[in-house]
């Protein structure tokens, strides 16, 4: 007559009858039955943390009403390592190559973060052949990002691999320019307080050179293979709308706010480095949905070159550390600074109080991987889980930054 | 955008029972902020939020800190009369005296205007103490970037945000008990202990051999005392 409830199926699945000590403690049940005044009988999906769609050790709690998302929460902290605080157990330097670890895919850009708060905070000044290359890195740090990125969006619609693999052969390119540069492939550790540590050679230079300058037609190719694709239009164009105010009153930063149309770029608004020195356009969506989160990525891409065109070309000779600049026994004078620098995936911000010790006081890692996450639950709402994948995917998150 | 001493008074004349303090930061960035006091916190904020010049729409950075109890020694000198010298001669004492500061926990938010482009305006609130007033009002209904940096610092350092939506453990586990990025945190000497289901089973083994009967080998030895004589003498058997 009845179905027989869950927990006699499966033992396990019942966290409140069977008599296991430490049931509290489990992960908690996959899928459940719930229900729900307003609904009536819903299912609660529980996925992840170990999920291939969740880029990472993510876990999202979706209550489903037949298909449609009615609740979603998501559950953070399984990458935990408490990175602040080892921070604050260890000098200012010590924990640059650490920084690295935040957003594993962009350490170039979690270094300059990092160096631009501390010289903020000791008025530490850089020379300019080191903010020029600070510039190129970070750009070609982008280029990585966002190529990985709209390779990734077509994993999670589907398209079993192949754009993704052709979006990693030119992220190959640039890692490998890191790795003769810095040593590692992800790990930089490239900035420094008040410049950069290795000097590229004219060699270098050139091959990275050669490399911007054939970017576009790899983006072109990709392209005409799939932003028109036809199902690729049916499953983002309209799934997952933000407006713009709730996106500005919930802190959403990076290509994620600029696809709802607010024009807020932090290379323009704040000028940091000699961004000011460079001519790009800032690109801005109109609908706020996945689809404009993906072309704010190939246009971004774009602009890059232009960017990276221009560094090259103006690189200027000279010194790469700033002579005053003291790397052992560095002490800033008692004080905090908030800096914040435009990172492929929004507004990356360190805030650093120091009392005149070697080590800082406190630090604190704004992530924009989980602040944008705070209108995943918004996004998802009445589309289903297929759907709720692409648009994790289209917010661009890095677990590594997200647990901290 | 205006100084913040001219936000400080501008708050004040609109907030006349608001205790706003200026906090000055002496390092090169010298972006100084307001301590506001937590009774008008959520007044304070909205009119930051709504007011035509300043219109600050996106709360950029929440952060939480510590600051523990602190013994201050204070040195006063006082003059007293020579009682060695000759009449009218003094001498210099020194007295010290220690007085503990109390700690508190703190919230720092960095706002900036989104629509205006100028920023930032630097908010801090303070708990009264570190141990049983560790209530702030929540900036998250005015905010809602706040929503999991404030679930963040409630998760690691205990500060509790009054009509916060939803006030749980962000990055630790829910059955965890301390706030691991208070100074006076002691870690646990091995984080990869946890009462498993293995550890369980071990101990309902224990538990069982002590109250059932005696189980396989021991049933052919009616008695403890009997036991070691007769090994014992299986052991001399065996030896020749």
């Amino acid at each position: 007559m009845s179905t027989p409830p869950l927990s006699s199926l499966n033992p396990q699945l019942s966290t409140g009858s069977v008599p296991f000590p430490f049931a509290a403690a489990l992960p908690g049940p996959s899928v459940r039955a719930v229900h729900d005044q307003f609904h009536g009988d819903l299912l609660e999906v529980s996925m992840g943390p170990q999920h291939p769609s969740t880029h990472g050790v993510f876990r999202m709690v979706a209550t489903l009403d037949g298909e449609q998302i009615v609740k979603l929460k998501p559950v953070f902290g399984y990458l935990h390592r408490n990175h602040e605080k080892i921070a604050e157990n260890t000098t200012y330097l010590g924990s640059m190559p650490y920084t690295d670890r935040l957003d594993y895919l962009c350490s170039m850009s979690t270094n300059w973060a990092y160096a631009l708060t501390v010289e903020k905070l000791a008025g530490i000044t850089v020379p300019d052949r080191a903010q020029y290359l600070r510039i190129i890195m970070a750009e070609l740090t982008r280029l990585v990002n966002h190529a990985c990125l709209v390779g990734f969006l077509f994993n999670d619609l589907g398209t079993s691999f192949t754009p993704l693999l052709y979006a990693f052969r030119e992220r190959e390119k640039i890692i490998d320019l890191f790795e003769a540069l810095s040593g590692s492939r992800m790990m930089c550790n490239y900035q420094r307080f008040g410049g950069c540590r290795v000097d590229p050679t004219p060699e270098w230079l050139e091959t990275a050179r050669v490399l911007v300058e054939n970017f576009p037609r790899f983006l072109d190719e990709y392209e005409r293979m799939l932003t028109g694709n036809e199902i690729m239009l049916a499953r983002t164009q309209g799934i997952g709308r933000v407006t713009p105010a709730q996106a500005v009153n919930a802190g959403l930063t990076g290509p994620v706010l600029r696809a709802c149309g607010v024009d807020y770029d932090l290379r323009k608004v704040d000028g940091y480095g000699y961004y000011p020195r460079f001519e790009f356009r800032v690109p801005l969506g109109d609908h706020g949905d996945t689809y404009d989160r993906y072309m704010m990525r190939i246009l971004e891409m774009r602009e890059s070159v232009k960017i990276l065109t221009q560094a090259f070309r103006d690189l200027p000779a000279g010194p790469i550390m700033d002579p005053k600049a003291k790397l052992r026994g560095f002490r800033p004078k008692a004080g905090e600074a908030y800096g914040r620098l435009e990172g492929p995936k929004g507004e990356l911000g360190f805030f650093l109080i120091s009392d005149g010790s070697p080590n800082p006081y406190r630090y604190r890692v704004r992530p924009p991987s989980l602040i944008n996450l705070t209108l995943l639950e918004d996004m998802c709402l009445g589309h289903t889980i297929a759907d709720s994948v692409v648009i994790l995917g289209s917010i661009d998150i890095v677990l590594g930054e997200v647990d901290r | 955008m205006e100084t913040v001493e001219q936000l400080r008074d501008r708050l004040l004349a609109r907030f006349p029972a608001a205790k706003i303090e200026l906090v000055t930061n002496p390092s090169a960035a010298a972006e100084h902020s307001l301590l506001i006091d937590a009774a008008h916190g959520r007044d304070i904020a909205l009119f930051l939020r709504d007011d035509p010049t300043l219109r600050l729409d996106y709360c950029s950075n929440v952060t939480g800190i510590d600051w523990p109890d602190k013994e201050i020694t204070d040195i006063t000198k006082t003059t007293v009369a020579d009682p060695a010298g000759a009449s009218g001669a003094t001498k210099v004492v020194e007295q010290k005296t220690t007085r503990i500061q109390p700690g508190y926990l703190e919230a720092v938010y960095h706002l900036y205007s989104m629509a205006l482009k100028h920023g930032p305006v630097i908010l801090r609130l303070r708990t009264a103490n570190r141990s049983d007033a560790v209530t702030l009002p929540s900036f998250t209904p005015v905010w809602r970037s706040c929503d999991f940096q404030e679930r963040e610092i409630y998760d690691l350092y205990g500060i509790i945000f009054e009509c916060h939506p939803d006030l749980r453990r962000l990055l630790m586990w829910y059955e965890f008990k301390d706030h691991p990025m208070r100074k006076d945190y002691v870690e646990p000497d091995d984080y990869e202990w946890e009462p498993t289901a293995h550890g369980a089973i071990l101990e309902k083994a224990k538990a069982n051999r002590l109250t059932s009967a005696p189980i396989a080998g021991d049933a052919a030895t009616p008695g403890p005392g009997s036991a070691p004589p007769a090994t014992k003498s299986s052991n001399t058997e065996a030896k020749p």
